[in-house]
């Protein structure tokens, strides 16, 4: 299978390590070759938090600026931030839901509005498919259910090889069961919006919240 | 293998957590050591009494455990003991980014570099092989990127466990006396020419395809190596020497790889240690090609390789047309405000540094050392002045403090006290050094992942009550000037660094606090009520923002306002406003 190279940043606490280590469960349990890596240094204290997964043919386990297939950004300002991952035919999922840092609070820098954000990397980007993660985890009942929204969001975006069941299979396996059924339906939602927001969109993404 | 210590550090703190659960469940022993020097001497003690061992820590650790490598390299060892070293290359969580293979060089010991999951695991079952054959430690060298890495492992069987093994006196082996020492140097240069010949033989080095493009590369880079070939669709055209058991070079294999390829080019990390190899081999060996490395595309001394840029260094060196996708035009982008780590809600470390600047100021030094407390470096706090390595903190405030005119105020970790600040503080006293070190006690190793240490009650976790008394051993070491402190009543530590400050000689603040997220998993948190901002009293002096940066605040337009969620309720801030603003939510 020709390599397929996804990004995932967030920050710490949103889950987004997990994200990425399901999904690559996920790929080991179709067949397809897959290496995850993190960089999560400090993540409890607050940092930004960056996981790769690389699927198919490649054996490298870390993605070279410019050269991901698929971004997936758990906080507006950090997908911003990561955009130098990207390459004009990157697809970018994003997270609507801002964190701002504490350097805002002091004084030390201001946040966008999300926006500007947003419409910046929708000129920049390929896709872009964004969502309100948390209002949809909410929704499902679980605030820390962020994580399976945005690989629900993933699966639904039609840019990976691996189909709702199988990522639901890996999910039920390889999660706290006090929280299954809650982490389905997150998983469920994010689905759900990112698959309308490409049938109604064709190439271009619209934001749907 | 059924004996493992370490002393974590980030990128291997992840391995002795693995032997810390395993061990709980079978014969293997584990223990976090003291420190690096510690471990590898414990592990030494096994390995030479005939069991397997296994010693892991990171690449600066194996600095502090340098002093008995070297020689243990001489005295050999019985049952195998696999050494494994973690580099940091772009310095994501360490103070340098050292090359270890020199290490293998320093002390002619055999070293493996793997490149991915399953070789992980291959290796450390072929060095433990290597290690009994040749009766020498092996180093296996790894780097971040391979240890942050999760991929599928196919498992082998399990070989039977030998738990115990016995010690045979030889003293004119292991008692290394100089008449003693200059035999076994011989002998180590006797098994080091023998590993030479093991290398030589291995399947770890490879030469794969049979065109006349040299490329050389090791560890983690063999991957970019191998995609940039095929991406490129060069494998007619290349050869790669890839060096999986890379000290002692296999100098035969290296000598028909330079005389089958026309130009060589060597894709390595940190120093150009297998360039400077190979054009020495090639000088012996009469070959004239180009061998190159460094300097290449982006290659060089520094930081970490991408694939992106080994397939632009290969496609340079060797003249081919690359263009890669088109990255993004980013020059909209506006400024973004940082995301730096920051000490956790609630943090203790917050407390006590708020404490001494409020009496020290702004003037004094403020050596510190290695753990969440260096993040005391950033704004507002901007308590770090000086920090190289761990323990560095006590011992450098003596030279500041003797060198100069200013007062020293210098912090260290408990864990960190322990790991190498010890010493540093017997010298303060012999020397009769003036300055005050706080030793922040929050209970656990925190930085790394809550790993205990000597000064922990690790009872909670279920294990034996082994604690040793920081304050005993403070004043064990001779300091008469001791002062106990909870940070978290802030005007009272303020008294005691006063009093601290103001003693002529030597003195100790030991501030005690668990580290929240330490005392939340292991059950030892007390519940407390979240804080809020009362509008009707504050006065916006923003004190509880400008001095503490908690991230459990934030602005609301121009209202400091306090997240309930976050917030655990240590008082810190309420304690900080001058207008008593800040109080406990209503249960």
């Amino acid at each position: 299978m020709k390599p397929k190279r996804l990004v995932f940043v967030g920050v710490g606490g949103q889950g987004n390590l997990l994200a990425s280590r399901l999904l690559g469960e996920a790929c080991l349990s179709v067949g397809i070759p897959a290496v995850v890596s993190e960089i999560h240094g400090m993540a409890q204290r607050g940092g930004i938090v960056e996981s790769a997964v690389l699927m198919g043919d490649v054996t490298s386990p870390i993605v070279s600026n410019g050269e991901a297939d698929v971004l997936i950004g758990f906080e507006p300002v950090e997908t911003l931030r990561a955009l130098g991952k990207c390459n004009t035919g990157t697809t970018i999922i994003t997270n609507t839901h801002p964190l701002p840092p504490f350097t805002v609070s002091v004084g030390q820098g201001s946040y966008p509005p999300v926006d500007e954000i947003l419409a910046l990397i929708e000129r920049k980007a390929n896709r872009l498919i964004a969502l309100d993660g948390n209002a949809l985890a909410g929704q499902a009942g679980n605030a820390l259910s962020l994580n399976m929204v945005m690989l629900g969001a993933l699966t639904g975006s039609g840019t990976i090889p691996i189909g709702m069941e199988d990522m639901k299979k890996t999910i039920s396996s390889s999660t706290k069961k006090t929280f299954l059924e809650s982490n389905l339906r997150a998983f469920d939602l994010g689905m759900e919006n990112a698959a309308i927001q490409v049938q109604s969109s064709g190439v271009q993404g619209s934001r749907l919240h | 293998m059924a004996f493992a210590t370490c002393y974590p550090g980030t990128p291997s703190s992840e391995i002795p957590e693995q032997f810390f659960r395993i061990a709980r469940e079978t014969e293997l022993y584990f223990e976090y050591s003291t420190n690096e020097k510690v471990a590898l001497e414990v592990g030494a003690g096994a390995a030479i009494s005939g069991v397997r061992t296994i010693v892991t820590m990171k690449h600066v650790g194996l600095n502090v455990a340098a002093d008995p490598l070297l020689t243990l390299a001489y005295v050999g060892i019985k049952g195998g003991m696999v050494i494994i070293c973690a580099d940091d290359p772009y310095l994501f969580s360490s103070q340098n980014e050292q090359d270890n293979r020199y290490y293998a060089r320093l002390s002619s010991l055999p070293m493996l570099e793997p490149t991915n999951t399953q070789e992980m695991k291959d290796f450390t079952i072929a060095a433990f092989d290597l290690s009994e054959d040749l009766e020498l430690p092996v180093i296996i060298r790894t780097t971040t990127r391979l240890n942050h890495i999760r991929g599928a492992v196919r498992l082998g069987r399990l070989r039977p466990i030998k738990a115990k093994g016995s010690f045979k006196k030889d003293p004119f082996h292991f008692v290394t006396v100089p008449a003693v020492s200059r035999k076994l140097h011989g002998l180590l240069v006797k098994k080091y020419d023998r590993a030479a010949e093991e290398s030589d033989n291995s399947p770890y080095n490879q030469i794969i395809g049979k065109g006349g493009w040299g490329i050389v590369t090791n560890g983690v880079s063999f991957n970019y190596v191998s995609d940039a070939v095929s991406e490129l669709g060069i494998t007619d055209k290349t050869c790669v020497l890839r060096l999986g058991f890379s000290w002692p070079l296999p100098g035969k294999v290296c000598a028909s790889f330079l005389k089958q390829v026309e130009k060589v080019l060597v894709i390595e990390e940190l120093e150009p240690v297998m360039e400077h190899d190979l054009k020495a081999i090639a000088q012996e060996h009469g070959v004239t090609i180009p061998i190159k490395g460094k300097g290449v595309g982006g290659l060089s001394r520094l930081f970490e390789y991408d694939p992106a840029m080994v397939r632009k260094a290969i496609a340079e060196y060797f003249g081919l047309e690359y263009n890669g996708p088109e990255a993004l035009e980013l020059s909209e982008v506006p400024e973004l405000p940082a995301r730096p780590p920051n000490l956790c809600a609630g943090c203790p470390h917050r407390a006590t540094y708020y404490a001494v600047k409020q009496i020290c100021g702004p003037d004094t030094v403020h050596p510190t050392d290695i753990g969440c407390y260096t993040l005391g470096l950033l704004p507002p706090i901007s308590m770090a002045d000086f920090v190289i390595c761990m323990g560095s903190s006590v011992s450098s405030s003596c030279g500041f403090s003797r060198a100069t005119n200013q007062k020293v105020v210098s912090f260290i970790g408990d864990s960190t006290f322990f790991h190498s600040g010890i010493t540093g503080l017997i010298n303060a006293v012999h020397n009769n050094h003036k300055f005050t070190l706080v030793i922040l006690d929050n209970g656990t190793t925190a930085m790394t992942g809550h790993q205990p240490h000597p000064g922990v009650n690790p009872s909670p976790m279920g294990l034996e009550n082994t604690q040793v008394s920081l304050e005993e051993l403070v004043r064990g070491c001779g300091v008469k000037d001791v002062h106990l402190v909870r940070p978290l009543k802030v005007k009272k530590t303020m008294e005691e660094v006063k009093a601290a400050m103001e003693y002529d000689g030597i003195s100790v603040i030991i501030s005690r606090e668990f580290c929240p997220l330490f005392a939340k998993a292991t059950g030892q948190f007390k519940r407390t009520r979240a804080f809020y901002v009362n509008h009707d009293r504050c006065k916006n002096h923003r004190d509880c923002i400008n001095e503490l940066a908690c991230p459990a605040m934030y602005l609301e337009g121009e209202q400091a306002e306090i997240d309930k969620d976050l917030c655990i309720g240590c008082s810190v801030c309420a304690q900080v406003c001058p207008e008593n603003a800040i109080l406990p939510l209503k249960a």
